[in-house]
Parts: C-alpha cells; structure tokens; sequence
C-alpha cells in the first residue's frame, strides 16, 4: 500500500529547496503544482485514517527510542486537509498579490513551503523532542515571512515575534528535558500511560506548567496576544493570512494533544476553568479592541486575538462530568479551529485587496468599496459571518456545539461569554461593512486590482460558510482515528 | 430522495439560484435579470401551488438533512408553513414587478435584486423549516440578507438605520439562540408537532420552561417588534420602498410572528402555554403593543413612518389572536398573518408611488394627490379602510374573529383594545384619506417626474402590483368563506391545532 | 550532591537568568545573548539528568546537538533581523509597544 505519511514532508521540504536555489521571488508556480499534489496526498492519507483508524510510522524502518517515530490519528488528519485546503487558494492569491506588489516577496515561496513542511512534520510528530524541532523550525520559517516586507515596521515585528517565540521554545523544551530526565523517554506514546501509572513528581509538574506556559505564548493568549497584532498586521496579507488561519493553531493543536494524550493525569479544574477563564478575557478583549482600530489588517489581527478565546472555552466544557456535554465541547472547538481558520485566511486575503486597492490600511479609506470591489467585500461579509458564528456556517456548528454543552452542564457564565463575543465581532465586522457601503469620497481614486486576486478569498470564505453543511464528516473524522 | 421530499428544496432554488446568477450579472443585463427574477417567481408560484394542492390531499412534502447526529435540518410543507410560503411568493412576485419599476436607472440594481432573491429563500426557509434549529439558520440568514437592501442607498442615514436593524436583530438572535439551545438540552431534537411536544417535561422543570418560553418570544419579539423592542423597525424605513413594502411590512416582522405562532403551537402547545401561566402575559404585550403602535402613528408627519408604527400595532393582533386562547381567536390571528400582509403591502407601494411619482413623502404634502393619482389613491383607501377594519374587507374579518374569540374565552378587555385601536386606526387613516380626496391640489407638484407618466398617473409597473392587492384586500374580505380564501385555509389549521392532542 | 545534579541545578539556574535577561533588557544583543544563555541552561539540563547512574546517555547528547544548532541558527536570523532593524532606525532596541 502507498503510504503518504514521509512524503507529506519530504515533498514540501523538496520544492522549498528547489524555490530557494530559484532565487529571489521564484517558485509559485512550483508551489502551486507542489500544492495540488500534497492535498491528493492528504486526501489519501484522510481516507486511510477513516477507514484504518490511527497508526504508527518509523521513519526510515528504526522505530522509537532510536528512530523518529510519526503518529497519525483523526485530529492529525483534520488539521492536514485544514492547512492544504487553506494554502492552495492563498497560493494562488500570493501569487497575484506578489505580481502587483513585488514588494515583500523576497523568499516568501520557499519559506511558505518550509512552514509547511514544519506542520506537516508537527502535526505527525510522536515524540516531544520532534515536536520541539518542528516548533523552531515553523517559528523560524514564519518570522523570516513577517520580516519579508522589509520596512522598520515588520522588522519590529519580525523581531519581537522572534524573541517572544524563542522564550516559548525554550520553556517547552526546558519541560521537555525535565520529562526526560523523569522518566527517560520523549515518545508520546510511552510518557502517556507513565504518566498515568506513577505519582506525580515536582519536576513533571514543572515540566507541565513550562510546556504549557511556553505553547500559550506562541498560541497568542490573552495576556500573551500583544505580539500577534503587530506581526499578523504589518506582514504581507498573504503572510497575515498564513499566520493568523494557521501558524498559531499548530501550537493550539500541541496544546490540545499534551493536554489529553500526556498530562491528562495532571489537569485540574481550576487550571481549565483558568484557561477558559483567558480565553473569555481574550474573547471581549479581543473584540472590543478590534473594533477600535483605524487599520483594516490590525483589526483582522485582533479579532484573531479574540477568536482564538473560543478554542480555550474548551477546556474547561471537557471537565464537565456529563460526557455528551465534553464530547460536544472537543467537536465545537474543533470546528470553530477549522472554520476559524478558513474565515480568516479569506478575511486577510480579502483585506489584502482592499488594501491593495485603496493604497492605504485605513478604514476611513474604504467608502465606495462596496461599488469598486463587490466581490471582495462579499467575501470579507461572508467570513464575518463565519467569524460572528451565523447560520449556516461552520463558526455557528461550533457555537451551538460549544453553547449547548455549556447549557448541558450548567456554565451559564461561557455561556454569556460566547454570546457576548458573537455580538461584539459583529460590531466590528460591520464597522468595516458600513464603511465601504458609504459613497465614495470624492477625488479618491481605487487602483484596479486583478480579477484573480478575489477569487481565492471567496472560495475561502464560501468553504467556511458551507462548512456547516458537512461538519458531520470532518467529525466523524475527528473521532474516526 | 423522492419527488416529493425535493419539493421544499426546489422551493428554496427557485429564488436562491436566480439570485446568486443575478449577484454576478453586470448592471447593464437588465432584461436577462428581470427574466430571471420572474422566471423563479413563477415556478415558485406554480411548485406552492401544486404542494397546496398535495397538501389538501393528504400529500406530505419532508426534506431531511443530518448536519450533525442529533441536529438535523428539516423542511416541511405542512398547511402552517404554506399559508406563510404563499403569501410570501405571491407578494413576492408583485414587489419584484414594483421594483423593477421603482429602480429603473438606479444604480447597484444586481446587488439589490440578488439579495432580494435571498431575502424571499430566507423568508421561505423560516416558514418551512419544521424544527427550530432550522428554523433559527433561515430567521438569521434574513437578518443578514435584509442588512444590505436597508442601506442600498449608502447614505449615512441609511448606514445609521442599518446599525439600528443589527443592533436589535442580532442582540434578538443571540436571545433566540440561547433559547433554543437550552430547549434542546432539554428535549433533545423536536420537530415541530401540532399540539406542541415541551408538555411531556412534566412539572419538576416548568420554572426552566417559562425561562425559555420567555427567551425564545424576546427573541422572535424583536422581529415581530413588539413594544419594546420594536426601535428598528420605524427606522428601517429609510430603505427603498420595495424593501419597506415586502421586507418590513411582509416577510421580516411576520417572521418573528409565525415565528411565535409555531413556538406557543407547536413547541408548547396552546394549553401548555395556558397551563404555565404565560398566554395571559403574552396578551397584555400584544394589546401593549396595539395601543401604543397606533398612538405613535397618530404623530407621525412622514407617511412611511406612520405606516411603520401601524405596522407595529397591526402584527400585535396576530400575537394578540394567538394569544386568546380558542380556535376562534386563533382563527383570527393567523388569518391577519395574511390579511395585514396584503393590505399594508398596497400601502407602501401606494406610499412608494406617491413618493416617486410626486416626490411626496410627508401626510401635509398629500393634499389632492387623489385627483391626480386616482388609481393609487384607490388602492391606498380600500387598504386603509381594511386596516381600520371596514365591512367587506380583508381586516374586518380578522377583527370579526379576533373579537369574538376574545368573547369567549371572557376576555372582554382585549375588546376593549381592539375598538380603541380600530378608533386609533381610523383617526390616522381618515385625516390621510380626506387630504388625498377632498382637498386641494397645488398649483403644481414640485418634483412631479414627468418622464415616468406616460399613458398613465405613474408608471405601469408601479401601478399594477397596488392594485392588485387591494382587490385581493376587498376579495378576501367579500369571498371568505369560499374554499380558496386565506379564512378557510386557517379554519383548516386552526382545527388541527385544537383538536389533535 | 552527584556530578549530574550539579549540572542540572546549574542548568535550571542559567536558565532563569536567561528568561530574566530576555524579558527584562532592553538591549537586543544582550536578549540574543540572554537566548542564549537560556539555551545552554537547557542543555546542561537535559545532559544533568540524562545521565542514567553514571553512563552517559546517548540520546539527550544527540537533543543537545539539535538543541544547538536550532539555537544557532535562530541566533543568526536574530542577529540579521537587528541589524536590519539598527539600519532603519538607528537603535538597538526594539520601538514602544505600539
């Protein structure tokens, strides 16, 4: 049988290589095609997990404790159709972006296609260490994107990404070396039931909390969000969008497999309540701030901040003793994760051209948007909804999801939450919508922009209102691994 | 999937799909758009009239789809839903001729009439769908479809008025939302059921109950604009007069209504509602809201505005029928769903044509406009003559049943509001009426637009749709116990409602 | 108190400093130097409490190798970036929190 497992990383490692030694500013076309062969493969190896269920790899035949050992299980294979479903528009989107403004391409396709041999090689990775490795390498890869744009701003950015991502880096692997040191193996598949079967020593739990810490960091967690905005706004909006759909969700993804898979023994529910308790703050936070900004791409930035609060809701839902209330709490969030990410990378894209178009980030700028790019601002509304959680789009399954298990359980205050932050994202959503239904000002001129370049934010945004349609498959596969 | 199951399905396309193509029509395609929008008005009037045929002979029309194990999408044709769906086409249909009379050589026509197209599939949507998730993703896609035709203009005041509508709408959604949630860890998945299915909940979670019911009429009240939650609607009225006739007047406050009429119908049950306590208090919002929608239409100097705040009290008296508990009041509730759609729709587009034909837009500006738009000023009397609630039109017959229902259940009070707002009623149309006929015209009208005169007193387009509703005002008030009037079609649900158990 | 410990408490301490040193200075090079710091605390941990009775252990010497040419390399995409930074603005520091 053909095992796609090593090429899902090797492939896209290959054509970052090769775009590389094409020079500045080449490979798209090759990402593009590179593109397309990846997601078959991901199609297959989706099709493989729901049929056979999770299984081991050994990379090169040496298994653990020598070799690398790669994982795949239902959650592996949502979140690698999720980020090949989202690059390949945003390929074609860069693409044209890239043609109109040659500005930050600089080695935006090799290091886009590293990133994405990194999560790849993160979201298969069985062993801690393996992960720590993958982590470097995708932060690396994505501050070398924010830093492409060149001018002092983004290199700020760029900068302040980096250290903040290194610190975070370094407390996971500082717990990963008071794992080791505990109990003499990095595999997740034997630190799990080890964990389980002894008493818990000081060193792990400082492991945990170092992890933990350091994963919440990269994650962009509210009090942790302050260096997302910056980097996710100044970047190129095919970068933005890269980041915001996905970057910070590898590190959630950890978050979420340390959390079940190896310190299930060790969670509490103060610590979830905790988590919930920040993402809550990052929700109304998140929001309140994204409707204050003038800047079209800072306000994407922060409701990013905002929406990532959803994904910590689920921390403590999952410690309510009613299991269908835990069960539909994992689903809702895995469906806000994946419908997140489609609606924002649609929304970057789709602010990009505006952007682009206006020749400025400025909201205020937008008045007669409506008129010059229909499309585009369809787009921005449709992932609004998506971001609002309205019918019939995947962020409303995973609201309901999320609702109706807190109401299961009782926990009327997520419920407040949730309900308050779907308001306030609609405010800020059409904060920009109002805008550009004004008429236009007079003497302002938009650029004309190329029909291609709002395409790829339309499917995108299209994909995240349909999702809800079929969440019922992307569920099953969750739990067919 | 059988014929029948894809029926609902080809209800919903017959105006989805014209309007995602039009969405992409460059401006300049007018008849190819029209084309369209027309075509899908009448296979949608053609498939409503053979399910109502269907449903008369115990056919029924049930498309399911599983979202998610336990959550499930439903559409049904049942008489209920088709008494709202018809309508809805019907008025449909009429609006889109008067639109694209009103609009000619407007500019964003594709944008307009695409989101129209999704408005009437919501709209449709909301009146299928047989359970209340469904139902809640149909009342929601109405709120963002209607969103863009309220600030078609692009104005500031029509942006201001938009943030009003989502202000209300949403915040009444997240409510809805809440409610319905909580209903469904409570019971689980419900279709819609004649005689309502909460009841077998028992009494240990009637305080829960009461809780929901509450949440889930403060949600749907923001639509149905009952008093106080009704601030959006006057405002919206900014909007272009089509939007205001079928959208504020039709589909989206009726929404909120039949959605009431299903939740006290066929979520709890008439006698459950009864037995919790809360008809009563129901009742009083719903006479609240009467009383003061007409005091408030009695100051108003803009037409449109007038009309809204009548709107306002008039969708009361649908909430008020259901309300009195009794088939005969029932009777009278759900026919004024279709009696008031047909006759406040001929108002706004006699309003619409008053103000496009002559740029009139206040009640002051309105004198003698009747002897120089005779036709129009025709239709806007026999429909403000229904709305007071005269003999041989549409409103008495609601009023008859909504009195005697109040009657016999011993509710001599709700008669009580019913006179006053008849008299409230008839103290704001009358002045109207006496302007337009018996006084006056001036010299000449300021902005009267010639150009669209042609062989008429406006514009062909214009006139027909107004017209043709106000004969169905008077047609439904003198034929009603005939086998096709909206009467006998409700005399038909009503009986359902009461007597299933 | 072993060998091994000495080198993990050792470790644990450079780490702190080098957390302090990265939140705390303001002066970029004295962050990447700070980073690390941290790094080389990691490092003696992980090496401190591989060792199993004495032997050394293969494995957390091959961790420490790719530890330090991860830490390598993101050093020099540091150093880059702040000399990019100290041509645009003149400072070695980065600008107030926007």
């Amino acid at each position: 049988m053909f095992d796609p497992i090593p090429w899902l990383i090797l492939l896209p490692l290959a054509w970052g290589c090769l775009a590389f030694l094409a020079g500045v500013g080449r490979g798209g076309r090759l990402a593009f095609a590179g593109l397309i062969i990846q997601l078959a493969l991901t199609i297959v190896l989706a099709r493989q997990i729901a049929m056979e269920g999770a299984r081991h790899y050994a990379v090169g035949g040496w298994g653990a404790p020598l070799g690398i050992d790669l994982y795949v299980d239902g959650l592996t294979g949502v979140m690698l159709l999720l980020i090949h479903v989202v690059t390949l528009p945003l390929v074609v989107y860069a693409r044209a972006y890239f043609s109109c403004q040659a500005e930050g391409v600089g080695y935006f396709w090799p290091l886009t296609l590293f990133l994405l041999a990194a999560m790849n090689a993160l979201f298969m990775s069985a062993d801690i260490f393996n992960i720590y490795v993958t982590l470097e390498l995708l932060s690396l890869a994505a501050v070398g994107l924010v830093a492409a744009a060149g001018s002092a701003g983004p290199i700020a950015a760029a900068v302040r990404y980096l250290l903040v991502t290194l610190l975070g880096s370094g407390a996971y692997l500082m717990g990963v070396a008071l794992l080791y040191g505990t109990y003499g193996s990095v595999s997740l598949t034997v630190l799990g039931p080890l964990l389980a079967a002894t008493e818990i020593s000081a060193a792990v739990f400082l492991a945990a909390m170092l992890m933990l810490t350091g994963l919440l960091l990269k994650t962009a967690l509210f009090p942790f969000h302050f260096w997302l905005p910056p980097a996710h706004g100044s970047a190129p909006a095919p970068v933005s969008a890269l980041l915001s759909a996905l970057v910070i969700k590898a590190s959630f993804y950890l978050i979420l497999r340390l959390w079940f898979d190896l310190f299930a023994p060790l969670v509490t529910i103060p610590v979830a309540q905790l988590l919930g308790g920040l993402g809550a703050a990052a929700i109304l936070w998140g929001s309140v701030l994204a409707f204050m900004q003038v800047r079209l791409k800072m306000l994407v930035a922060y409701s990013t901040v905002a929406q990532i609060g959803y994904l910590f809701l689920l921390f403590p839902l999952m410690m309510l003793p009613i299991p269908e209330a835990a069960e539909s709490a994992l689903q809702g969030g895995m469906m806000q994760l994946v419908a997140h990410a489609l609606a924002k990378a649609a929304m970057f894209a789709a602010a990009g051209v505006m952007v682009l178009s206006a020749g400025k980030d400025d909201i205020a700028l937008l008045s007669g948007m409506s008129s010059h790019l229909p499309l585009t601002l369809f787009a921005f509304a449709l992932a609004g909804v998506t971001l609002m959680g309205l019918p019939p789009s995947g962020g409303f399954i995973a609201k309901w999801l999320l609702i109706s298990s807190a109401v299961n359980g009782g926990q009327w205050g997520w419920v407040a939450v949730m309900i308050l932050g779907g308001l306030l994202s609609a405010a800020y959503v059409f904060k920009v919508l109002c805008q550009a239904f004004l008429p236009p000002v007079a003497g302002v001129k938009f650029k004309p922009v190329r029909r291609v370049l709002e395409w790829p934010a339309f499917l995108l945004a299209l994909i995240s209102l349909l999702l809800g349609f079929r969440s019922g498959e992307i569920l099953s596969l969750l739990g067919g691994g | 999937m059988n014929f029948n199951g894809s029926l609902p399905l080809l209800v919903l396309a017959s105006s989805l799909v014209p309007g995602m193509i039009i969405f992409f029509l460059p401006e300049s395609r007018i008849r190819l758009r029209t084309t369209l929008n027309l075509a899908g008005a009448v296979l949608k009037l053609l498939l409503i009239g053979y399910m109502l045929w269907g449903v008369q002979h115990d056919q029924s029309y049930v498309f399911r789809y599983d979202v998610l194990p336990g959550l499930e999408l439903i559409f049904k044709a049942d008489a209920l839903a088709l008494l709202f769906v018809t309508l809805s086409a019907a008025l449909w249909f009429l609006t889109t001729l008067y639109a694209v009379g009103y609009l000619e050589g407007s500019p964003h026509r594709s944008r307009f009439f695409g989101f129209f197209s999704f408005c009437v599939t919501a709209t449709v949507g909301v009146a299928m769908a047989s359970n209340l998730f469904t139902f809640f993703i149909f009342y929601e896609l109405l709120t963002l479809s209607t969103y863009p035709l309220i600030v078609h203009r692009g104005t500031e005041a029509a942006i201001r008025a938009g943030n009003v509508y989502l202000a209300y709408t949403f915040t009444g959604g997240a409510v809805l939302l809440t409610g319905i949630v909580w209903l469904y860890g409570l019971l689980g998945q419900v279709e819609f059921t004649h005689g309502g299915v909460a009841a077998i909940l028992g009494s240990e979670h009637t305080a829960q109950l009461q809780v929901i019911f509450l949440l889930l009429i403060a949600g749907l009240g923001v639509k149905a604009a009952l008093v106080p939650l009704h601030g959006w609607l006057p405002q919206a009225m900014i909007a272009p007069a089509p939007v205001s006739a079928l959208l504020h007047a039709v589909a989206v406050v009726k929404a909120g209504a039949f959605g009431i009429i299903r939740v006290v119908y066929e979520v709890y049950g008439i006698e459950f509602v009864q037995t919790l306590n809360l008809l009563m208090p129901l009742a009083v919002v719903a006479a609240i809201t009467i009383i003061w929608g007409s005091l408030r239409a009695l100051w108003q100097d803009d037409l449109k505005r007038c009309l809204a705040y009548s709107t306002v009290s008039q969708v009361s008296y649908i909430i008020l029928g259901v309300a009195l508990f009794g088939p005969t009041g029932t009777i009278g509730g759900v026919v004024h769903l279709v009696h008031q759609g047909i006759m406040k729709i001929t108002l706004f587009f006699c309003a619409g044509n008053y103000a496009e034909t002559l740029d009139v837009h206040k009640i002051i500006e309105m004198n003698g406009a009747g002897r120089r738009m005779p036709w129009t000023s025709i239709a806007f009397s026999v429909a403000a003559f229904g709305m007071i609630g005269a003999p041989l039109t549409a409103g008495y017959i609601s009023k008859l049943y909504l009195s005697q229902g109040a009657e016999m259940v011993g509710m001599a009070w709700a008669n009580w509001v019913l006179t006053a707002s008849s008299l409230l009623n008839a103290a704001y149309f009358l002045p109207i009426l006496y302007r337009l006929w018996f006084e006056n015209q001036p010299q000449m009208w300021l902005h009267e637009r010639i150009h669209v005169r042609g062989r008429w007193e406006t514009h062909r387009l214009l006139l027909m749709p107004p017209l043709i509703t106000a004969a169905a005002t008077l047609a439904a008030g003198i034929f009603a116990d005939t086998g096709w009037s909206p009467l006998f079609w409700v005399k038909l649900i009503a009986e359902v409602e009461f007597t299933v158990k | 108190m072993s060998s091994a410990l000495i080198y993990a408490c050792t470790g644990a301490a450079l780490f702190v400093f080098g957390v302090t040193g990265l939140i705390l200075l303001s002066h970029l090079l004295r962050k990447i130097l700070a980073f690390n710091i941290m790094g080389s605390g990691i490092f003696l941990v992980l090496v401190g409490l591989g060792q199993r009775s004495g032997t050394p252990d293969p494995i957390p010497q091959a961790m420490v190798l790719t530890g330090i040419v991860v830490a390598v390399a993101a050093t020099g995409l540091a150093l880059a970036l702040v000399r990019r930074l100290l041509h645009f603005t003149g400072e070695i520091r980065l600008p107030e929190e926007p």
